[in-house]
């Protein structure tokens, strides 16, 4: 924990103060159809062209139950086309590798990792997919699905803004205008930035490399059809090979990575994700990719401010997400930095904490904050593997997850997933005052109440009941590289990251089976729409309502009893859900490694 | 009433109420309470383990029994609020005001009869002074009647057969003269027995914001039974056996059973203490409205106002002298019994005259108010005195008054007040000042429902001027002058229009539309029928300033609930800390330092949360009946206040509870 870390963290955590006001603003005009932005003599035409093919009255706005209809359709549709397309990948052109067709699980898994903007990957991407299945199949969903969770968080703002109005925007709209102005735009740029730091960006077939020390390995023999040989005690026939050359991944990975980043999305265009050379290559970009993945849900705590004529509300939201993250960030960099009392027992520590599973590039710090900020928002790239972090280094990226990813979010999500907490936050403190509860002047009722537990509930039932049907099946335990707790932690993870939509791994864990397939897609599905559903209905609900005037009897949702009252909301309730089942993991682990003890 | 001062634990409520805390052991009615039904679950589950776990019989015993007991405890909660609603509702029979009336038989012979006894038809006579008992109609005679309880006007008005001025109001009092009413409406008409049932019926219906709040507590008992039902899969894994006893055990700590176990007791004591103040709610959610007020409605007379106008000054006329005014005045007024004229007797002892009794002017003939003649006064030594209006007057010295009287009775009209013309029947001997008496503590009064965000609005007939005057000496924030009952109702539609929650409280048959769109509409006990049925809560003392005392109990009827909920969740940290070490203490040992309370054994530590968790809603039953103090502060500082002894209190208070009774439970080698 030098100097030098310390100034990288006030740069980044000023620079996310730095974009979060302009951007909002830019965000407020996107939301607006009738807006105008600098990019309209571009956009404005190409916008109209798709309302024309869509057939989309552009000034016609929806209620909330033909919004969510919308919302659905479109996934549904977008879910079928990507499933197709990895189905029928080897018949399809831009294949310069030749891949196979996805198996039905893995398409299944994959076709909803990327709709519900969670980009949880059960295979290697350099292995497994064609440039096509990358740049369209997937592609499209890191826009997509980053512009249905924007559109949520708009219709909710508009839900809380409006009152007695039975719609809350359009779809098609939305979506449309936020891929078109700030998506595609911002990526466009994001992109070249990111090539002018060495990402490669072309449609190369990949390039094969003399290794300066060929090595022998042991492999089974196949026979004609692909199948291993054994002997006569069921024992693998083995042979050596030689391996002299090495395959390098090419193809176009900064447009993808940009569009991850910003999009929340974070599935990688390798396997090893932010951690691979190409993926991330120098110091800059690993610190734009990280502000990236932050700021559109930094920014939208501006835009809630700005629409309901209360911007200390808005601020007020987004300091109680600062103090999370900032809290998260040193906890976790704390614990890596420390470091494992094990290794240094036995004298083979690294300077500067714990170096295993971590890009020696990036060291502790960069990884810690990386880690953190990713599970801070719903992205899932990563640039070390948070399976190889201390307990408590791990804890925290689980933990963000498992609160629910509110700490400046998933595009979108990270708004109304905060929104929950500031509801429940005004209920209760509502009461504690003396008055119905309301919410920038709209009463909090019984319905209001349901739909935002609702959301909750759905989260907490699928990512405890999938890890524990897990944890006793052998389709679950037989997938893991870990025993004891560290095992019971890869689990949880797995289920956690899918339900909250984020999509990185503890790794470790063998997901691409049928089972872990496919429980993790529908992990991934309820814990989507399980928590849309509720909160378009509670947008609804909320533009119905009429506006109550706020007087000095009102609880004030800004200021510093709201900030600490909504962070110990937010902490109190992950803590209480998931605490038993952290306890047998990651705590008991802790316990463990300090006496010794590792997995 | 007697009820009044019964204290929390009294014997004649806690007897009964402990049957009724078995009765409500039915699943059919625990099914209600969510979170409560779950405990009820959990502790017969624990008790078929008691049999089924060898080694451990005591221990799963000890459980058991606790468990019922938070069941039971919680039962016993809601017993003792009823219980003492149905002792409320006893005393509320017996103390109900019986008034009389003189019933006019059909041989024409008069009767005192029990009002209540009066129907629809019946002809009764009401003298000077008495109180009319029931809405009527006028069939002989003409007399002033005190209206202002109704009409908010403090002069009295006349009343006289025939014509549209004929109808009389139940609760109103007859100034002078006497009259022949035919009772158009039963007075009561079962009415007060009607809330009695009410208040003492089962049938309580849940408010909105206890729903949302059951709600609420609901999903949280969801989400904890999750986190435990997926403990034993978990376990399993980690080769940890939790016992089903264990597993209930942190279930049953880990739901707010605090909460769920006193949520109906709060809501019943909240009617409850609405009816200490003798008022009486047709329904909780009109409680609950109560505390949501944005804007009060409030009449002047009897309100703001002490019902009657009060002499202030004596304003002499060019050559005469005060002390000669003031002496005139009382002759004027010794026979006069109405309020104005006591306070006439009173101010002018403060001239060093002293209060005459009317036996020491034998020779006196007192005149007194009629409503033909509209003064009243003495013919004593030769001397003709009257008092009365200017227009009285004038008509009484034959024509004008001098220039400086009527300038004197100008001003006095300018200000607010009311002149009083006091003359002789040569010459007016100068002017009498009435005036309205703000009551005392008012102003500091609003001026805490300011702090509380709560807006005042003063309703009157009188005219803008003296209305203003009054407004501005009694700090109300607003007022409507020449008030008529639509205008009343104009202001309530526009104040919901944006969005406020409007409170008034009125009696009169013309209240009674604005009553019924009020969101909280009291009426008074003496006011009309129509104003009772309009409104949602009657207030049977028909003292306007309840209004007040209503959203106070409403407010802290809400703080309690929110307060508990707060408290109830943050113990579940420190429950946390017991149960988990201890149950995984024996496979993991090396999670000893998490037990950080230092317990004696794992089943001590468990036993010890089982007990604190039934043991605190025992203790917090003063609390949930008594209601948490409110105090009318902003609501940040209720919030910080609160916060601080339900939130951190609620984090803290368990952990030494909980190491107190694990103390115990070791020293008694219990576990």
């Amino acid at each position: 924990m030098n100097a030098h870390q310390w100034l990288e963290l006030v740069l980044f955590l000023g620079a996310l103060v730095l974009v979060t006001k302009p951007l909002g603003l830019y965000l407020g005009r996107v939301f607006d159809a009738s807006a105008r932005t600098w990019l309209d003599p571009v956009m404005r035409p190409l916008e109209k062209f798709t309302y024309r093919i869509l057939r989309v009255d552009p000034a016609k706005e929806q209620g909330w139950k033909q919004y969510t209809f919308a919302l659905l359709v479109f996934s549904l549709v977008s879910l079928l086309f990507t499933y197709a397309i990895l189905r029928l990948q080897q018949y399809l052109p831009l294949n310069p590798q030749h891949f196979g067709a996805l198996s039905e699980h893995l398409a299944f898994n994959t076709a909803v990792s990327f709709t519900t903007n969670t980009n949880w990957q059960s295979y290697a991407g350099e292995s497994t997919m064609s440039y096509l299945s990358q740049m369209v199949a997937l592609t499209i969903h890191n826009f997509f699905s980053a512009a249905v969770g924007l559109a949520v968080a708009a219709a909710l703002v508009r839900g809380i803004a409006r009152h007695t109005a039975a719609t809350i925007g359009n779809f098609w709209v939305d979506v449309t205008r936020i891929t078109y102005y700030l998506l595609l735009p911002v990526c466009l740029v994001f992109a070249l930035v990111l090539v002018s730091q060495g990402m490669i960006q072309n449609f190369k077939p990949y390039t094969a490399a003399t290794v300066i020390e060929p090595q022998t390995i042991s492999v089974q023999i196949t026979d004609a059809n692909g199948k291993g040989l054994v002997d006569a005690k069921g024992n693998p026939v083995m042979t050596n090979q030689v391996v002299s050359t090495q395959s390098i991944v090419q193809g176009p990975m900064a447009s993808q990575v940009a569009i991850k980043m910003l999009g929340t999305n974070g599935g990688g265009y390798t396997n090893a994700n932010a951690a691979h050379p190409f993926e991330n290559p120098t110091p800059l970009s690993n610190f734009l990719q990280m502000l990236a993945l932050l700021c559109i849900g930094s920014a939208l705590t501006y835009h809630l401010g700005r629409e309901t004529k209360n911007q200390k509300h808005g601020w007020s939201v987004w300091t109680a997400m600062f103090a999370m993250c900032l809290a998260g960030v040193l906890v976790c960099w704390w614990a890596e930095a420390k470091g494992n009392p094990i290794h240094q027992q036995l004298g083979v520590a690294v300077a500067g904490g714990n170096m295993e599973g971590k890009e020696v590039r990036f060291g502790v710090f960069d990884s810690a904050l990386f880690a953190t900020v990713t599970t801070d928002a719903s992205c899932g790239a990563v640039n070390s593997m948070h399976d190889s972090f201390t307990p408590l280094g791990g804890l925290v990226p689980l933990f963000n997850i498992q609160t629910g990813e509110v700490i400046f979010g998933g595009v979108g999500a990270g708004l109304y997933g905060m929104l929950i907490f500031v509801v429940l936050t005004v209920f209760i403190a509502g009461l504690m005052v003396g008055r119905t509860p309301e919410y920038l002047g709209k009463k909090i009722e019984s319905y209001d109440v349901k739909m935002v537990l609702l959301a909750f509930v759905i989260l907490a039932f699928v990512i405890l009941g999938f890890t524990a049907w897990a944890s006793v099946s052998n389709w679950g335990t037989s997938s893991l590289a870990n025993q004891g707790p560290h095992g019971l932690s890869e689990m949880l993870y797995a289920y956690t990251s899918g339900a909250g939509n984020n999509g990185s791994a503890f790794a470790g864990l063998n997901a691409n089976t049928p089972w872990w397939d496919t429980t993790l897609g529908v992990d991934m599905l309820v814990g989507r729409f399980g928590m849309i559903v509720p909160l378009l209905a509670l947008a609804g609900s909320l533009a119905r309502k009429k506006s109550v005037p706020a007087s000095a009897g009102t609880f004030p949702v800004s200021g510093f009893t709201f900030v600490a009252l909504l962070f110990g909301t937010v902490i109190l309730v992950g803590a209480l859900t998931f605490l038993p089942a952290l306890a047998l993991g990651p705590i008991v682990e802790h316990f463990l490694m300090l006496k010794g003890n590792l997995f | 009433m007697s009820a009044k001062s019964a204290s929390i634990f009294d014997a004649r409520i806690l007897l009964p109420a402990l049957g009724d805390t078995f009765r409500k052991l039915d699943p059919r009615l625990m099914v209600k309470n969510p979170v409560m039904f779950v405990t009820l679950v959990g502790a017969a589950i624990s008790t078929v383990e008691i049999f089924r776990s060898p080694g451990q019989t005591g221990f799963v015993l000890q459980i058991a029994i606790w468990l019922w007991f938070t069941v039971l405890f919680a039962n016993f909660a809601e017993a003792v609020a009823e219980g003492r609603g149905k002792a409320q509702a006893k005393s509320l029979r017996a103390t109900r005001t019986r008034t009389s009336a003189n019933k006019i038989a059909g041989t024409g012979k008069i009767e005192t009869v029990d009002a209540d006894s009066l129907r629809q038809g019946d002809v009764i006579l009401v003298r000077a002074t008495e109180i009319i008992p029931a809405d009527g109609e006028i069939i002989a005679g003409a007399a002033t009647v005190d209206e202002s309880a109704i009409t908010g006007e403090s002069a009295p008005v006349i009343r006289e057969a025939g014509g549209d001025r004929s109808a009389v109001t139940g609760g109103t009092r007859v100034l002078s003269d006497e009259i022949k009413i035919q009772i158009t409406a039963n007075p009561g008409e079962g009415f007060l027995d009607r809330m009695i049932a009410l208040v003492e019926g089962a049938s309580r219906q849940k408010t909105p914001n206890e729903i949302a709040l059951t709600i609420l507590l609901a999903a949280l008992t969801i989400v904890f039974l999750l986190a435990v039902v997926t403990l034993k899969p978990l376990g399993i894994y980690s080769g940890v056996n939790f016992s089903n006893a264990v597993l209930i055990a942190l279930l049953v700590c880990l739901i707010p059973t605090t909460i769920g176990g006193l949520l109906s007791a709060i809501g019943i004591a909240g009617m409850d203490r609405l009816l200490q103040k003798n008022v009486l709610a047709m329904s909780g959610r009109a409680v609950e409205a109560a505390g949501d007020v944005d804007v009060l409605l409030l009449d002047k007379t009897g309100t703001i106002t002490l019902g009657n106008r009060q002499a202030a000054a004596f304003l002499p006329a060019t050559g005469v002298t005060e002390p000669e005014l003031a002496d005139a005045a009382q002759l004027a007024s010794l026979a006069d019994e109405t309020p104005e004229g006591r306070s006439i007797v009173v101010l002018a002892k403060n001239f060093g005259i002293r209060a005459r009794t009317i036996h020491e002017l034998p020779g006196a003939q007192f005149i007194p108010f009629t409503a033909q003649t509209r003064m009243s006064g003495v013919d004593v030594e030769g001397k003709q005195i009257r008092k009365g209006s200017a227009n009285a007057i004038r008509q009484f010295t034959g024509g004008m008054l001098p220039a400086d009287i009527e300038k004197i009775v100008e001003a006095i009209s300018l200000s607010g007040g009311t002149p009083l013309v006091v003359a002789t029947r040569e010459r007016a001997l100068g002017v009498i000042h009435l005036k309205d008496i703000v009551k005392g503590g008012l102003a500091d009064r609003f001026k805490r429902f300011r702090a509380m965000g709560i807006r005042t609005v003063m309703i009157t007939g009188d005219n803008p001027l003296t209305a203003a005057a009054i407004a501005q000496e009694a700090g109300v924030d607003s007022f409507l002058a020449e008030a008529k009952p639509e205008d009343k109702l104009a202001l309530i539609r526009h104040e919901q229009t944006g969005g406020r929650m409007v409170a008034m409280i009125g009696d009169g048959t013309n209240d009674a539309p604005a009553l019924a769109q009020a969101d909280v509409g009291v009426a008074m006990n003496t006011g009309t029928q129509a104003a009772k049925e309009a409104g949602n809560m009657v207030d049977l003392d028909s003292n306007p300033t309840k209004l007040l005392e209503i959203i106070e109990i409403g407010k802290q009827l809400l703080i309690t609930r929110g307060s508990l909920t707060t408290f109830s969740i943050a113990n579940d940290v420190a429950k946390f800390f017991a149960i988990i070490p201890a149950m995984l203490m024996v496979t993991f040992p090396v999670i000893a330092p998490l037990n950080i309370m230092r317990l004696h054994s794992p089943n001590s530590a468990i036993l010890s949360a089982v007990i604190f968790n039934a043991l605190i809603i025992i203790a917090l039953i003063p609390l949930a009946l008594r209601g948490v103090k409110f105090r009318p502060l902003g609501a940040v500082e209720i919030l910080r206040r609160n916060l601080l002894i339900y939130g951190i209190g609620g984090v803290i208070v368990p952990f030494i509870g909980i190491k107190a009774i694990d103390v115990v439970i070791a020293g008694l080698q219990l576990a």
